[in-house]
Formats: structure tokens, C-alpha cells, sequence
């Protein structure tokens, strides 16, 4: 069951359906992926017209999120899938969820970079730095997902910790800021949210990894803990 | 604490039922068309008032095992069987086991309704008035409560009397239910039973089945894979004349432990 042989099925048609929505997902991580890398660069440039549009984009990525749903629970009404390819919507459904949400912490760091343009951001290098981890651990499980690759998933999950790390860090560092002068603290609770949306993106990667485990094993780990988790896939 | 639920490698994953809850178990059962093996070393455990399917493609031996348990293969010359299955702990391949007597415990229903060219009253009572039942009210009594049973009452109690010929064909499968039934049986035997059936009859005898595990443990050979999903508590998945997996249903159709099973569920080329 490591491999899905999707296109086994004695029907042609099923084989072309699951395809297409695996397709679309891959499609929307990919623009996901493009839009988190754009938010990033606007972030550390102050590049607000690169924002705007990561801003207009995610409308494309919450339609891929209409269409996928659709297109899932006309599978399930048509074909009862079963079994893996049971899992494999799922977990495709559930997925796309996630992304979607990626997508709304994304559009959340473009606009703090437009309402924050023109002032310095504090703790920018240490935003960017969780950004690039976050945005790695995205393209990591998003391929992970492609190759339904159960220990790359299992890594990336653990990648989380390092991204939880450096939020605390950087909660501190903008604690230090608002304390020394309060009368930057609206505008330094913008960069908290934001910090906050690229801390969220890790724990949706988090999840997404969980699905992967659930469609590859068929075991739900996502309130197992770490050790557990490792002790069941040792066996 | 989270238990994470081990996917298991195990084919039988009812083989620890207890006696009290086994209707039947097959033990080591081999069959034989003349030189032709058609079942190989079955083994399995059918739970008390529960609903087991056999699923499997064609000529996998599913109808052939069910035909096991009332002896309808004696009724083939060259069919030989090896093994035992025992009902309530008596093998029923034993000399001296009378074969009728097994089939009032063990009732049977076939692919297309079979009514007998008689009225419905008289289907239904057939097998009461073979064993000498002569009185009026308990024949009475026995109809209504075997109609009812089969879901079938209300669209005939104003017409017992006319020919069973007259019903459509969803209502003469449930007749034929009616009067398998009627004689009180342990276990119910149902050979693809909504095959020859439009889809809403079909529905109106599965619900029908799951009603009648209530009363009786029923066995279930299905071509349809979604029906075995629907009303089986467990499905037995065979191929070639072996099983291959025999579990929970909800497990099997959403986490199978075999290969082939996986195959033949998700319609896939072995």
C-alpha cells in the first residue's frame, strides 16, 4: 500500500477523476508555495505593491479550495471509493483545508506589510529566518505528499519544534520593544500577528504530515505524541 | 494516552470469537468438484446474530462455501468435501446428521424468487405443513408473523389468498424470506438475493436483512461489493477458492490488511 496505483483501477474514468483532483492539489501547493515565497520578499523588502498581489492571489487559492471539495464529493457519491482511495480523499479533503488556511496566514504577512510601509519593522531578520524554515517545511510536505513519503514526513513534523523556538524568541524580542516605548504597540501587534500566521503555517505542515501518516498507514496520529508516533512506525 | 489502532497482519481477525457467540464454525474445509479443488482449507468463525458477507469475483467459491452449510453440494454427484463445520458443536457433516433436520435449522434463499405455483398463504405455510402442522391458528399466526417478518404484510394481507405469481418481483423475494423464516431457522441463508431486483426492492430487502439479525444469524453471498458494505457486520472477501481476509466490515472496507482484498475492493487488476 506504499504506493497508490491510482491508475489501476478497472475504470478508466475513476483513475482520470482521482488523478485530476491530485493534480489540482499539487497545483494549488505549488501556487501556495509562489505566494509564501512573494509574501516573504515583500516582508523583507517593504515591497508593498508585491504584497497587494499575494493579497488579490489568494482569491485563486481559496477557488482551488471550492473545486477540489466539489470535485471530492462527487467521487464519493459516484464511485464509493474504498479502502485506500478512501483515504486518499480524506486526506485530499482534509489537505486542502489546510492549505487554504496556509494561504490565509500568507494573505495575513502581506497585509501587515502594507499597513506597516515605511516603518522599521523590528525583529525583521528573525521573522524572515521562521518564514524561510516554514516555507521549507511547506515545499517539503507538499512533496512529501507527492511521493507519499512516510519518513520525510515524520522529519518535517519535527521540524515544528525549531519554528515554535523561534516564536518564543521573537514574542520576547517585540515584549522588550512595546515595554520600552508603548506608543509603538499597535503597530507592533501587526507584527505579532504576523509572527503568529508564519507560527500557524508550521503546525498546518505539521498536520498535513499527519495526513500523509493516516493515508499511507491508515492510523490517525494526530494526537499522538512524537514518541508514539516513532514507537508504532518502528514496528 | 492516545493508542495508536495497529494495522494488523492478520487475515482472521474473528478467529478469537467465543463458542457462545459462534453460530458456526468452518474448520479446514476442502471441496472438490471430481478432480477440480473449488475450496481450499477454509477456516472461519460466523458470530451469532450478526450479518457475515462473502464477496469475491466469480468462481472464487463464495456461493459454493455458502451451499456447504445446508449440504446443497450433497445434492452434486461428484462434489466430495473435506473438513467439518459445526453448528451449535455438531459437525453437520456427520453420518449421522439428517439432512432435512439441517435444513429447517439452516434456511436458504436463492438468487431469483422462487415461489412455489401457489397462493402466498400457502408459500409462506409450506414448510409448517411438511413438518404435519395441520391447526388452522397456528398456521394463521406463523403466516402473519413470518410476513411481517419479511417486511411483506401490509402489501398483502388483503390478498393471501390469491396466487404468488401475481406479486412483483421485490415482493416474491421477500415471500420467499417469508418462508424461510416461517419454519423458525438458526441461520438464514441469502445466495446474492437482490441480483434479479430493481434498486428501490433491493434497498427494501436490505433493510429487511438487517432487521433479521434480530432473530436470526444471516449469511450473505453478494456480487455487489457497495450491498456487502451496507448491511454486513463482517465480510469475508474469498478468492480462487481461498479466504483471503475475514474481518470487522468497516475495517476490511477501509483498511484491509491484504493485498488482494485492497485490489478487488478499489476495482483494480489483481
Amino acid at each position: 500500500m506504499e504506493t497508490l496505483n491510482i491508475n489501476r483501477h478497472i475504470s478508466g474514468q475513476f483513475n482520470s477523476e482521482l488523478e485530476s483532483v491530485r493534480n489540482q492539489v499539487m497545483q494549488m501547493g505549488g501556487l501556495i508555495e509562489q505566494q509564501l515565497t512573494d509574501a516573504l520578499a515583500a516582508m523583507a523588502d517593504d515591497n508593498i505593491d508585491l504584497a497587494r498581489q499575494v493579497i488579490i492571489k489568494d482569491k485563486e487559492v481559496n477557488q482551488f479550495e471550492s473545486n477540489v471539495d466539489q470535485e471530492c464529493s462527487q467521487i464519493i457519491a459516484k464511485r464509493q471509493p474504498a479502502a485506500s482511495d478512501l483515504r486518499l480523499i480524506l486526506t485530499i479533503m482534509k489537505s486542502i483545508t489546510e492549505l487554504e488556511r496556509v494561504g490565509d496566514g500568507v494573505a495575513e504577512i502581506a497585509r501587515m506589510v502594507m499597513e506597516n510601509h515605511g516603518k522599521d519593522v523590528p525583529s525583521l531578520i528573525g521573522l524572515d529566518n521562521m518564514g524561510q524554515i516554514v516555507l521549507k517545511m511547506l515545499h517539503n510536505s507538499l512533496d512529501a505528499f507527492t511521493r507519499l513519503d512516510l519518513k520525510a514526513a515524520i522529519m518535517i513534523h519535527n521540524e515544528d519544534k525549531k519554528v515554535n523556538r523561534q516564536y518564543e524568541s521573537i514574542v520576547r524580542e517585540l515584549m522588550t520593544f512595546m515595554m520600552e516605548d508603548p506608543r509603538s504597540i499597535p503597530f507592533i501587534l501587526k507584527v505579532l500577528a504576523a509572527a503568529r500566521s508564519i507560527e500557524r503555517i508550521g503546525d498546518r505542515c505539521q498536520n498535513l504530515c499527519e495526513h500523509i501518516v493516516y493515508l499511507v498507514k491508515g492510523v490517525d496520529v494526530r494526537h499522538a505524541t512524537m514518541e508514539e508516533i516513532n514507537s508504532f512506525l518502528a514496528e | 494516552m492516545i493508542t495508536l489502532a495497529k494495522s494488523s497482519t492478520e487475515k482472521d481477525l474473528l478467529s478469537h470469537l467465543s463458542a457462545e457467540k459462534t453460530a458456526l464454525e468452518i474448520k479446514n474445509l476442502d471441496l472438490y468438484y471430481g478432480d477440480k479443488q473449488a475450496l481450499f482449507d477454509v477456516s472461519m468463525k460466523i458470530p451469532k446474530g450478526k450479518v457475515t458477507a462473502f464477496i469475491g469475483p466469480s468462481g472464487c467459491g463464495k456461493s459454493t462455501l455458502l451451499r456447504c452449510i445446508n449440504r446443497m453440494n450433497d445434492l452434486v454427484d461428484i462434489c466430495r468435501v473435506d473438513g467439518n463445520i459445526a453448528l451449535q458443536g455438531t459437525n453437520i457433516y456427520d453420518k449421522s446428521v439428517d439432512v432435512a433436520a439441517l435444513r429447517r435449522r439452516v434456511g436458504m434463499v436463492f438468487q431469483r424468487p422462487n415461489p412455489f405455483p401457489k397462493s402466498i398463504y400457502e408459500n409462506v405455510v409450506y414448510g409448517l405443513r411438511l413438518q404435519g402442522i395441520k391447526d388452522r391458528r397456528t398456521l394463521d399466526e406463523a403466516a402473519e408473523n413470518s410476513l411481517r417478518s419479511a417486511a411483506l404484510w401490509n402489501e398483502v394481507k388483503d390478498r393471501l389468498h390469491d396466487n404468488a405469481f401475481g406479486l412483483s418481483g421485490g415482493q416474491q423475494q421477500r415471500l420467499v424470506i417469508a418462508r424461510a423464516v416461517a419454519i423458525d431457522p438458526e441461520i438464514l441463508l441469502l445466495d446474492e438475493p437482490t441480483s434479479a431486483l430493481d434498486p428501490i426492492s433491493t434497498l427494501t430487502i436490505e433493510e429487511l436483512i438487517t432487521e433479521l439479525k434480530e432473530k436470526f444469524t444471516v449469511v450473505i453471498v453478494t456480487h455487489n461489493m457497495q450491498q456487502a458494505a451496507r448491511v454486513s457486520d463482517q465480510t469475508a472477501f474469498m478468492y480462487m477458492g481461498k479466504l483471503i481476509e475475514y474481518s470487522d466490515t468497516n475495517t476490511l472496507f477501509t483498511t484491509p490488511t491484504q493485498k488482494q482484498t485492497e485490489d478487488y475492493i478499489t476495482g483494480r487488476y489483481g
